[in-house]
């Protein structure tokens, strides 16, 4: 199994966000999916830590934010493609009270 | 690797499977936690749990109280109990509670006593106790005897892409095997309830999970307080997660497939003839949760982290797994098994699991986890409300 590490992991194809698997300066990146095993490439705007997530797709305020394929939280600003996304541009939907 | 060796562990009175020894000082109350704290150090080797409620609660709240401590005393990681309050009644309530499994069991009141004394006959028993306990020995143990507790904490994405699918393995085979798994943390399944109640054996299963579910979160939402920090904690954050969404997927990512048969209460027992994955009704504070879990039963536990949670129990191995290589770096003698290699795809999740069932069966077989070696014994009671 000879896999040369992933820079950034989805979990399933279709989530609209990534997370670093170490800490990432801006650029073209190699990661793959977890359940389909899809390898891909996508570009990172922002230095980000290990664990941090960045954005796949273009979002406008209110789009829901998808990870393991499901709804994990909404984009609280417009979010480009390759963005930074943390408590400054999402939130939770469930939780409402629950912003920075 | 993954092969299962020998198990043993010690079979108590009621025919429980522990695999731990512990002769154990439980105080009822505060108040009595000095004493109970002498008896340990006069007998070292016995072991005192200090906790710090026990006085002026009721109703619901005091016999959540009284479940924890007895389930504890009960546990089968303990093989003898010395109960210390500081009035009789409800000392000797918690020891009759524990005696009924026809463990050793003694009780001891301060008022009209004085520390001293108490500590001098209790101190006796205590020594009794102990060396009728060094003489047990371990027999053997399938995992369908024993009971697994699961449970994450400080994590981050991390938890959700390693050490929580890596959990979900142990609890996949431990149920397969015939054995109970515990998970709980109500809170933290928000966004992802749905899971859980679509894997419910049936309805009257769902319809407890779903009500029970729903209760806790009009307490949190009534608040109208913003949890961002709480839940998700200020470490989640800095780990990355987001949302109590996000943070909930990841949790949820740790329980295995197989059905949940049961609903239980915080602290409450299951029915020993129906095994397999229950839900426990607990909060998301590691201490809290993992206290409850071993008060239900539970002699073995695993806890994913993330940032590197330190938790232990005082009756409980609290074994540590973590798929963040910082972290399994940066606090070696917290984490019991490194499994970041999977986020670099070095093995396979099969591989794992295995890797977490060797460190499950050494740590059975009496091989002290990280937790137990530290010193960390957190023994924290979850209080429903104000006291009178």
């Amino acid at each position: 199994m000879a896999i040369t590490p992933p820079q950034y992991l989805l979990h399933h194809d279709g989530d609209n966000v990534a997370v670093a698997m170490e800490d990432l300066q801006p650029g073209t990146l190699h990661g793959r999916s977890v359940k389909e095993g899809t390898e891909g490439t996508a570009v990172l705007n922002h230095a980000i830590p290990l664990g941090h997530k960045f954005a796949l797709t273009d979002l406008a305020e209110g789009d829901a934010i998808i990870k393991y394929g499901i709804k994990v939280g909404l984009a609280s600003a417009a979010i480009k493609k390759g963005d930074y996304i943390h408590t400054h541009n999402m939130r939770s939907y469930r939780w409402e009270a629950s912003r920075a | 690797m993954g092969s299962k060796p020998r198990l043993m562990g010690y079979r108590r009175e009621n025919g429980t499977m522990g695999i731990r020894n512990h002769v154990i000082i439980l105080p009822l109350d505060d108040l009595s936690n000095a004493a109970a704290e002498a008896v340990a150090k006069v007998i070292p080797g016995t072991m005192a749990l200090p906790h710090a409620f026990g006085r002026l609660q009721f109703g619901e709240d005091l016999q959540l109280t009284f479940d924890t401590l007895i389930g504890t005393g009960v546990n089968a990681n303990v093989a003898a109990v010395v109960v210390i309050g500081i009035e009789p009644k409800w000392t000797q309530r918690v020891a009759d509670g524990i005696a009924k499994t026809g463990k050793p069991v003694a009780a001891f009141s301060i008022e009209g006593k004085g520390d001293l004394q108490v500590i001098q006959e209790a101190s006796r028993v205590a020594a009794m106790f102990l060396q009728d306990a060094s003489g047990l020995v371990r027999t053997e143990a399938e995992m369908g005897d024993m009971i697994m507790s699961i449970k994450c904490g400080e994590s981050d994405t991390t938890s959700g892409l390693g050490s929580c699918p890596t959990t979900s393995q142990a609890v996949d085979r431990w149920v397969e095997a015939g054995g109970t798994v515990f998970f709980g943390e109500t809170s933290e399944l928000t966004g992802g309830e749905h899971l859980i109640a679509d894997r419910c054996i049936d309805d009257a299963c769902r319809n407890l999970f779903q009500t029970t579910y729903d209760k806790y979160i009009e307490v949190i939402e009534a608040t109208g307080a913003n949890l961002l920090g709480s839940q998700p904690t200020q470490g989640n954050i800095a780990g990355g997660l987001t949302t109590i969404e996000e943070k909930a997927l990841g949790n949820i990512a740790k329980t295995g497939s197989v059905p949940v048969v049961g609903v239980l209460k915080p602290a409450q027992m299951p029915d020993a003839s129906k095994p397999g994955l229950y839900f426990m009704d607990s909060s998301s504070a590691a201490a809290e949760c993992v206290t409850l879990m071993a008060a239900g039963g539970a002699v073995i536990h695993l806890f994913p982290t993330g940032q590197g949670n330190v938790i232990g129990n005082p009756i409980v191995p609290v074994l540590k797994l973590t798929a963040n290589i910082k972290t399994a770096k940066s606090m070696t003698e917290h984490i019991d098994l490194d499994v970041s290699g999977l986020l670099r795809y070095e093995y396979d999740l099969t591989k794992a699991g295995d890797m977490m069932m060797d460190v499950i069966y050494d740590t059975v077989n009496g091989r002290l986890c990280k937790a137990e070696v530290m010193g960390h014994r957190e023994f924290t009671f979850t209080k429903l409300y104000i006291s009178a």
